[in-house]
This record gives structure tokens, C-alpha cells and sequence, in this order.
């Protein structure tokens, strides 16, 4: 498969997870969005690596893939302790600096 | 036959992810996710990066998902089926995608502006080999960067989980005992 598929994927699920992101109001499903969007960037980086012939996209992925746990352990440690205080996860109940 | 796995993997990665931001019960929602990580997953593999496919599916199917899950069962999922699902910015939220989507397909019509490809020099490395090359050999101060933000994630998450009246106990227990 030529590269352009793969980015072609790549965009439809960053516009997927973007969706997700813009239209949800769950921040659940806000976090997983954002997981979709690492993988679309993932995606995009290893056609790339296997359109140059060269594995350093692939050592680039692997950080992104550490990064994205990392921001997935935190995001769902906060959302507990924001369930624990308010009792409500929708992004839009959570407006305490708006005026 | 590798087109028709690619576009077996393609689908599934889209599908997944379609119904993830489309399901209503959060733990539908997760278990699509997961086809969908699993998808990219494949994708990894026809692109012959077969290092990236074991820890996609060991790091995001094995160990990402379940912290998903455990977190949804924390939650009242009951209750947070009966919410309106869509934020009421709905419309400009379309747009943008819209426009994104134009953008993307224009460019695509146009033609991607791709160099050729490098001729391909035959390495008798595996694919794992030749990224513990680059890894360790260039990449090692980010490594172990990494590693920090790993244990900085990992604090972070067990403190901002500890319940409040837990750290008022500390905190009594250890006025008494002064």
C-alpha cells in the first residue's frame, strides 16, 4: 500500500477523534478521543518511517506512545478526583472560571 | 491479498473509532476503542513496524483500556446515560470537521507532494534490532527522559486519587503522635 493511504487513514481518525473531542460531553470519552488523535499522529509517523526506509519514526512513536500513558494515567486520576469533589463528569457543568 | 488486509484493518480501525465517540453506555464506548486501537495495531503491521504493533497492543489494548475501564466502573454509569450525549455547540463543531475534511480531501486530489522513496538498502536486522539501534544509540537522553515522566505520571496519579479525608486522618494521626 502506497504512503498515501496511510495518511489518508490517519486523517479520517484524527477527524473521528477530533468529533469526539468538539461534540461529546462526557470527559470520559473527551480522554478517549484524544487517544484516537495519538493514534492518528502514531499512524502517520510509521507510513512515514516505512516510506523513507528508516526506523526513527518508528523510535518517535514509541515516545508518543509513552507520553500518551502517561497523560492517560494522569487525565483519569484527575477525572476521579473532579467525580469525588463535584460529582459530575460533563465538560460543560465544569465552569467555575467562566463569568 | 496485502490490500485487501489493509483495507480489513482500515475498517475496523474506523469503525471503532466512529463508534466510540457515537456510543451513548461509556463501556460500549471503551470496548470499541479497543477494535479500533487493535486496528491501528494491523496497520502497524503492514507497514512492517512489528515492534510498535506488540506495544500498541500490549501498552493500549493491554494496559490504556483497562485503566479506561476500571475508571467507567468507578463512575456512575447509570446516571451518565441519561444525560443529553452532545455538547449544544454542535453545529460549529460539524463545520470545523467539514473544513478539515475539504482541506484534507483537496490536498489529497491534488496529489500528496511526496519525494520518491529512497531506494531500499537490504538490512539482515529484524525491525525490533534496528529500533534498539536508533533508540539507544540516539535517542538515549530522551529515554531516559521518558522514564522520568513515567514516575512523575505515576506520583501524580496516586496523589491526586487519595481520597481527602484519608489526608485529614494523615494529617490528625500525625499531630497526635507529635
Amino acid at each position: 500500500m502506497s504512503t498515501g493511504h496511510y495518511l489518508g487513514v490517519s486523517l479520517l481518525l484524527l477527524c473521528i477523534g477530533l468529533g469526539g473531542m468538539l461534540l461529546r460531553r462526557n470527559l470520559i470519552i473527551i480522554l478517549m478521543s484524544l487517544e484516537l488523535i495519538l493514534n492518528a499522529v502514531n499512524l502517520n509517523l510509521v507510513a512515514f518511517s516505512q516510506h523513507w526506509n528508516h526506523v526513527t519514526g518508528q523510535v518517535f512513536g514509541i515516545f508518543v506512545i509513552t507520553v500518551a500513558v502517561a497523560e492517560a494515567a494522569v487525565g483519569l486520576a484527575l477525572l476521579i478526583a473532579l467525580y469525588r469533589n463535584r460529582g459530575a463528569l460533563l465538560a460543560d457543568e465544569i465552569r467555575l472560571l467562566k463569568w | 491479498m496485502t490490500n485487501l488486509i489493509f483495507y480489513c484493518f482500515a475498517a475496523m480501525t474506523l469503525a471503532g473509532a466512529l463508534l466510540t465517540v457515537t456510543r451513548r453506555n461509556l463501556v460500549h464506548a471503551a470496548l470499541s476503542l479497543i477494535l479500533s486501537l487493535l486496528g491501528v495495531a494491523g496497520l502497524f503491521l503492514t507497514a512492517k513496524a512489528e515492534f510498535l504493533f506488540a506495544a500498541q497492543i500490549l501498552l493500549y489494548v493491554g494496559a490504556v483500556m483497562i485503566l479506561f475501564l476500571f475508571v467507567i466502573f468507578l463512575v456512575n454509569v447509570e446516571s451518565e446515560q441519561q444525560v443529553r450525549p452532545f455538547s449544544r455547540q454542535w453545529p460549529l463543531a460539524i463545520a470545523t470537521l467539514l473544513a478539515i475534511l475539504l482541506a484534507g480531501a483537496a490536498l489529497f486530489r491534488q496529489g500528496l507532494p511526496l519525494p520518491a522513496p529512497p531506494p531500499r538498502a537490504a538490512s539482515a536486522a529484524g525491525n525490533t534490532e534496528q529500533v534498539a539501534d536508533v533508540l539507544f544509540y540516539q535517542y538515549a537522553l530522551p529515554f531516559e527522559a521518558a522514564s522520568l515522566l513515567l514516575l512523575v505520571a505515576i506520583l501524580g496519579a496516586v496523589l491526586m486519587t487519595r481520597r481527602r479525608d484519608a489526608a485529614l486522618l494523615d494529617a490528625e494521626s500525625e499531630e497526635t503522635s507529635a
